[in-house]
């Protein structure tokens, strides 16, 4: 019972930020629905009893990826009322295309329901561990079976910060930063003359 | 428990919702990679819920790559949309076409 309580609040909860995340008139309060929408998915994910996904949902999109939304949004000096200009022109053939995608989607799903399709057998090499918790049943998969594509992983995101680094660094013309390799070329005989002038005399510079 | 029709409705109104949202804000590219994020979330969802269902790991941990490379599409494309306001002054998308490389 407080299951299915539990699920249509978060169901509901979810479905509504999403509505507010795209007809929001700023989008700081449409990074902020954002975030409810994270929070309530994740508890949804809870209810389903996958809990690592949930929590890399709060970590990675809530604490990564909606604080860059919500800095790029801050930093950026935007006229957004321009930008919305379209928005009462495109709405009715937008609700029409959403209205028709959901009305395939669901008529889908009571196909699948009214005609009792099977669901395919999993192969059962990727079944939960017996007695264990779903992020050690987790990671058991990911550094064995799996070991490869989660180190392919790992290079798409180093990828993916070298690349962001890269498009947004800048050069600036007015500074001097330290040249290390011009620093460590540099030898003391080209830098540095030893001379001994005699009484009386200066030196020839 | 709840059957696993509930999940796939939630995640098809999601997902619905985040193509409305593209067409909506057609000109505002920071809505727009929200509304991008609202898919994969609403796809995330579903893999977890199969994955529960059917009592295989494997959904869940490509619902991680999913993560990875949503993260990784953020970052690429704030980093983008940084760099083209610094060349314009403005995000409108409606003119990019006009870009010279």
């Amino acid at each position: 019972m407080i299951q299915l309580l539990a699920f249509y609040l978060f169901a509901a909860l979810t479905v509504l930020s999403g509505v507010f995340v795209i007809m929001a008139r700023n989008p700081v309060h449409s990074v902020l629905w954002l975030i409810l929408a994270f929070f309530n998915a994740a508890g949804l994910m809870v209810l389903v009893g996958a809990e690592f996904i949930a929590m890399l949902l709060v970590i990675v999109y809530v604490g990564a990826v909606a604080v860059l939304f919500l800095f790029v949004v801050m930093m950026l000096d935007i006229d957004f009322a321009e930008l919305r200009a379209g928005f009462v022109r495109n709405f009715p053939l937008g609700i029409l295309v959403a209205l028709v995608l959901l009305a395939e989607l669901v008529l889908g799903i009571g196909a699948y329901q009214a005609g009792k399709l099977e669901l395919g057998v999993p192969a059962g090499d990727a079944a939960p561990l017996v007695g264990r918790s779903n992020i050690e049943s987790i990671g058991a998969l990911l550094y064995g079976k799996y070991l490869f594509l989660f180190e392919s992983a790992g290079i798409i995101l180093l990828v993916a910060m070298v690349g962001a680094i890269v498009l947004t660094i800048r050069e600036r013309k007015d500074t001097r930063p330290q040249n290390i390799a011009r620093q460590n070329a540099r030898r003391p005989w080209e830098a540095v003359v030893n001379e001994r002038p005699e009484v009386g005399k200066g030196i020839q510079l | 428990m709840i059957g696993i029709e509930h999940y796939v409705v939630v995640s098809s109104i999601l997902f619905v919702l985040g193509v409305l949202g593209i067409f909506l804000n057609r000109k505002n590219v920071i809505v727009i990679l929200m509304a991008i994020e609202l898919i994969l979330l609403a796809v995330n969802i579903n893999l977890v819920a199969f994955s529960a269902f059917l009592e295989d790991l494997t959904g869940q941990v490509f619902a991680m790559f999913v993560l990875t490379v949503a993260a990784g599409e953020a970052a690429i494309g704030l980093a983008i949309l940084v760099t083209y306001y610094r060349g314009r002054g403005t995000i409108a998308v409606d003119d990019v076409n006009r870009m010279k490389g």
